[in-house]
């Protein structure tokens, strides 16, 4: 794993984003995964999402859990705490690093194996205590690290590399995230960057559970003809609902498209997100519809992709538990500690 | 004959739960601390929310025996399912207290009990007419009648009653009411007081009347724990609530209102423990409270927070295992799950509080060591220190004391060029310097897994810096001596070559099994062990005496067993005194188990000592 270290110099003309950052200062150790996997492409649209952010990069706290797909962050922000936990854990672990620290940028990478089998409960969890962070899952329908086995993301009849039948029925976690009051769910596709880059930066800004299905098709174990997560699937049956710019800052909005096609959200934090619509009767506002839409599409056997679902004035875990500004890992004896006093008058009470 | 006793007797109050005495109990309880007469409750409870029974115990003990003794000298039998049992308990020339109301066949009692009955339910229902009232002033009744039977100061009843619902203060008279009703009940048709009664004291001092589990919640706050994720299991359920009180009263910003803290109800105790794990690593103090069945199912996240090298916090309150086990009982039976939680070579740091005043100590402590040795931290407290409130010293605290964050390299220190490895030891002590998440732009960030790794936290399969690395936790953990509560020793009024071992909850029990041999010319050599891993002094007490009596509450000699294989004991030295019937330990128990021993063998004839 550690033989080939990645040249740290670079053309002098790489550009530069406004904190003076080149794309070279996102990247993490070189990729180990087959040649050709989508996870690779993932990373790269992760790093590209933070670059044209402007995030620091030690500012974002990268968790994942185990698996191809929660390997993943080492090969991005390599200068970014990381933190490869436990198999289907990685919900539980972020959720405890963001109470700790309310400051940092929460980034879980996880896959279908991770989060929809092993890992079910702590995804639903998750999700519905409102956690501030951008939960990616790579969603291949196949555990490639073990060899090729179904995971619980694969539909029915779809075929493994080996000939086998999938006979049980798919988790579709996109639509459990709707159920559970995700206020941010999309569902992307690792071979399509231009929607992936802007889908991941809004999930980022986004305060509050933000998830992303991106359906990655294996390499090795689940590109073959009669899987529905290949790249020539995805690619004939993927029916985005829309397109999104991701437009940080105030910056004025120029919108040159066609009157009544564009969207414009503004998220809490002042960020805006223009909306183009490709379906012209989706409404990214309705959970109930985004649903109903999910289900019938599902069943006519397309791949439904774009923003599928936002929520502007959702609040997270720390608004619901109404800590303190300061993060709680920087508070001190003096706020913590109620002292001896304070313990005296304890005492007195239970005698 | 009827026993007689002045200060020294236990009151065994017979109840169905649900039905509203254990209030009245406890308020019999307090009474006679305000006596100042020490006494020891404790609830003995099925796992229920109504209808089954529960017994609520009291042993008042001028003298300060605070452990379970054993036996009923008084029974107040309110319970028809569980009578026949109930009365035969008591002791012989004991009391047995009942509800006069309907008849009880002569068949149903004892020739050698002496018989009280008071018609509650006729006093209830000539008083009352709502069946609610009926029910619950029928248990203040009886306390009204005991106060006069032991000769009670009925005055501290009623203060403890006004203080009870000063925030309710239309309650007060009512209950007053219905105190006095069975007290002139009793005071008018019964021979009062009996035999066993209270006379004030100055025995109690300043001490407190604390649960276990809410002393570990306050020393949490101390602390600096600032997350706690918890997942509700008997008998660990009421700490996570007391720390939920406790912060409120103690941890909200007086100016935004807000919370400086965060307490989440997780989905599963693995989750709880992930989210410990989360927090600890990102810099934030962080515990759960669990039970036998939540540290089973935290195995994995254990031996992730043990080989990773995160600062976590479990508080155990044991029950009786295996499996749900005796989910309301007492046990120190989970010593070797937490010892060795979780697959591959691993030990962890237990703390071994003996009362509520320990686990307040204890509870805070643990996350300074946590901190420290960035490691799992083990409290280990039992449902009979958690859920009965104990007679203990006061808590205190030092205002000068500090938070020990531990080994942690700040922005400043690498912005200045300092060489940072997260699992590279630089002061030999086996503990390296870890970052918190964010803190320099291009210094110090690091891969936290559950692989193996360099000290560089690079991942490596290689054999040789994977055994450097096992080796340096071997090293963390003989710093851990050093730094853990260390067992503390009493010895017998002459040198002898019999001591005993022991920790946590079986303190109250060992110390009065220990006058109690002494008495009967047995003397012996006391250590309570109040930490793994084992200090060098507890192997030193073993060597210095030819046989060590080890007793714990568990089938298996759990403690024994770490002692043998941690501290190279020699197993023929080390005599097992077990106790698991998922009662709390008595001091009869220790000194008839101890002093049959020793006669086995013929060293002391304790019949003739005892005679």
């Amino acid at each position: 794993m550690t033989y080939i270290v990645k040249p740290t110099f670079h053309h002098p003309g790489l550009p530069k984003n406004a904190l003076g950052y080149t794309h070279r200062d996102y990247e993490g150790s070189v990729s180990t995964l087959c040649a050709g996997c989508g996870h690779d492409s993932i990373s790269a649209a992760i790093i590209q999402a933070c670059f044209e952010l402007n995030i620091e990069p030690h500012r974002v706290a990268k968790l994942s859990g185990i698996g191809c797909s929660s390997k993943t962050p080492t090969y991005f922000l390599g200068n970014s705490h990381g933190f490869n936990s436990v198999h289907g854990r990685m919900p539980s672990v972020l959720t405890g690093a963001n109470l700790a620290n309310c400051d940092l940028i929460y980034l879980g990478v996880s896959g279908d194996g991770d989060s929809a089998s092993i890992g079910l409960g702590q995804f639903a969890h998750v999700v519905r205590r409102g956690v501030n962070m951008t939960y990616i899952v790579e969603n291949n329908g196949v555990y490639g690290l073990t060899k090729g086995q179904f995971s619980a993301t694969a539909d029915r009849g779809s075929k493994s590399k080996r000939g086998a039948i999938n006979s049980d029925s798919p988790i579709d976690l996109v639509s459990m995230a709707l159920q559970l009051g995700a206020t941010f769910v999309g569902r992307s596709f690792s071979g399509d960057k231009k929607q992936l880059v802007p889908l991941i930066k809004a999930a980022l800004e986004h305060e509050g559970a933000a998830f992303l299905d991106v359906i990655s098709p294996c390499i090795a174990f689940n590109n073959h003809p009669g899987s529905t997560k290949s790249f020539d699937y995805v690619r004939e049956h993927n029916e985005a609902v829309n397109r999104l710019d991701f437009i940080t800052g105030r910056a004025p909005i120029h919108v040159d498209y066609e009157p009544g096609t564009v969207e414009i959200v503004e998220q809490h934090d002042g960020t805006t997100i223009a909306l183009r619509k490709l379906d012209a009767e989706y409404d990214v506002h309705d959970r109930r519809a985004a649903m109903n839409f999910l289900m019938e599409r599902q069943a006519a056997g397309e791949v439904v992709t774009g923003l599928l679902y936002l929520e502007t004035d959702g609040e997270d875990l720390h608004a619901h538990l109404g800590t303190v500004d300061k993060p709680l890992n920087a508070l001190g004896e003096r706020e913590l500690c109620p002292g001896s006093a304070a313990l005296e008058q304890f005492n007195a009470r239970l005698r | 004959m009827p026993i007689e006793s002045v200060n020294d007797f236990v009151v065994r109050f017979a109840n169905v739960n649900g039905s509203g005495s254990a209030s009245a109990n406890e308020l019999f309880a307090r009474a006679v601390l305000r006596m100042g007469v020490p006494a020891a409750p404790r609830n003995i409870f099925p796992s229920n929310i109504q209808g089954l029974p529960t017994w609520y115990e009291v042993r008042v003990s001028g003298s300060g025996h605070l452990g379970a003794r054993g036996g009923v000298d008084l029974m107040v039998a309110m319970n028809p399912q569980t009578w026949d049992k109930d009365v035969a308990s008591i002791e012989p020339g004991g009391y047995l207290f009942y509800d006069s109301t309907k008849p009880t066949p002569p068949s149903k009692f004892r020739d050698d009990i002496a018989v009280i009955g008071v018609p509650l339910t006729a006093i209830c229902n000539r008083e009352y007419t709502d069946p609610r009232q009926r029910q619950l002033f029928k248990n203040i009744i009886y306390l009204g009648a005991l106060s006069a039977l032991l000769d009670m100061d009925v005055a501290e009843i009623e203060k403890l009653i006004g203080e009870q619902f000063k925030a309710k203060e239309k309650l007060i008279a009512p209950n007053i009411h219905a105190l006095h009703l069975g007290r002139d009940y009793a005071l008018q048709n019964l021979q009062c007081p009996i035999k066993l009664r209270l006379k004030r004291s100055d025995a109690v001092g300043d001490r407190i009347f604390i649960e276990g589990n809410s002393a570990a919640a306050l020393g949490a706050v101390y602390g600096g724990a600032t997350v706690c994720a918890w997942y509700p299991i008997t008998p660990s359920s009421s700490l996570a609530e007391a720390f939920a009180r406790h912060c409120a009263r103690f941890r909200v910003d007086p100016e935004t209102k807000k919370n400086r803290f965060a307490i989440v109800q997780a989905e599963d105790e693995i989750a709880a423990i992930g989210m410990v794990v989360g927090a600890g690593w990102n810099g934030a103090r962080a515990f759960t409270s669990t039970s036998g069945p939540g540290i089973s199912l935290m195995q994995e996240f254990l031996g992730l927070a043990y080989f990773a090298e995160i600062p976590s916090i479990i508080i155990d309150v044991q029950r009786g295992g295996p499996s749900t086990g005796m989910p309301t009982r007492t046990q120190q039976s989970d010593i070797l799950l937490c010892a060795y939680a979780s697959h591959g070579d691993t030990k962890h740091v237990l703390l071994f509080p003996e009362d509520p005043a320990e686990a307040f100590e204890f509870s805070a402590q643990a996350f300074d060591l946590a901190d420290r040795l960035q490691t799992p931290i083990f409290v280990m407290l039992d449902l009979d220190i958690g859920m009965n409130r104990h007679l203990c010293r006061p808590l205190a605290w030092d205002d000068a004391r500090r938070y020990d964050r531990g080994k942690v390299m700040t922005a400043a220190e690498l912005e200045a060029g300092k060489d940072f490895g997260r699992y590279l030891d630089i002061e030999g002590d086996g503990i390296p310097y870890r970052t918190y998440p964010g803190t320099h732009p291009s210094r110090g960030s690091f891969f936290t897994r559950g692989t193996s790794r360099d000290p560089y936290a690079r991942y490596t399969e290689e054999g040789g810096p994977y055994v450097d690395n096992m080796d340096r936790l071997l090293r963390k953990f003989e710093t851990a001596k050093g730094l853990v509560p260390r067992p503390l020793r009493r010895n017998a009024e002459k040198p002898t070559r019999y001591g005993v071992i022991y920790f946590g909850s079986t303190s109250p029990a060992m110390d009065e099994a220990h006058e109690i041999l002494a008495a009967s010319g047995i003397a012996l050599d006391l250590l309570r062990v109040r930490a793994f891993p084992f200090h060098h002094e507890v192997a030193d007490f073993v060597a210095g005496h030819d046989q060590v009596f080890v007793v714990e509450q568990n089938r298996d000699a759990q403690l024994r067993a770490l002692l043998i294989n941690e501290a190279g004991l020699d197993p023929a030295r080390l005599v097992p005194i077990l106790h698991y019937d998922g009662t709390p330990i008595t001091a009869r128990f220790i000194a008839r188990a101890i002093g049959e021993h020793l006669d086995s063998r013929k060293v002391t004839p304790i019949r003739k000592a005892v005679s």
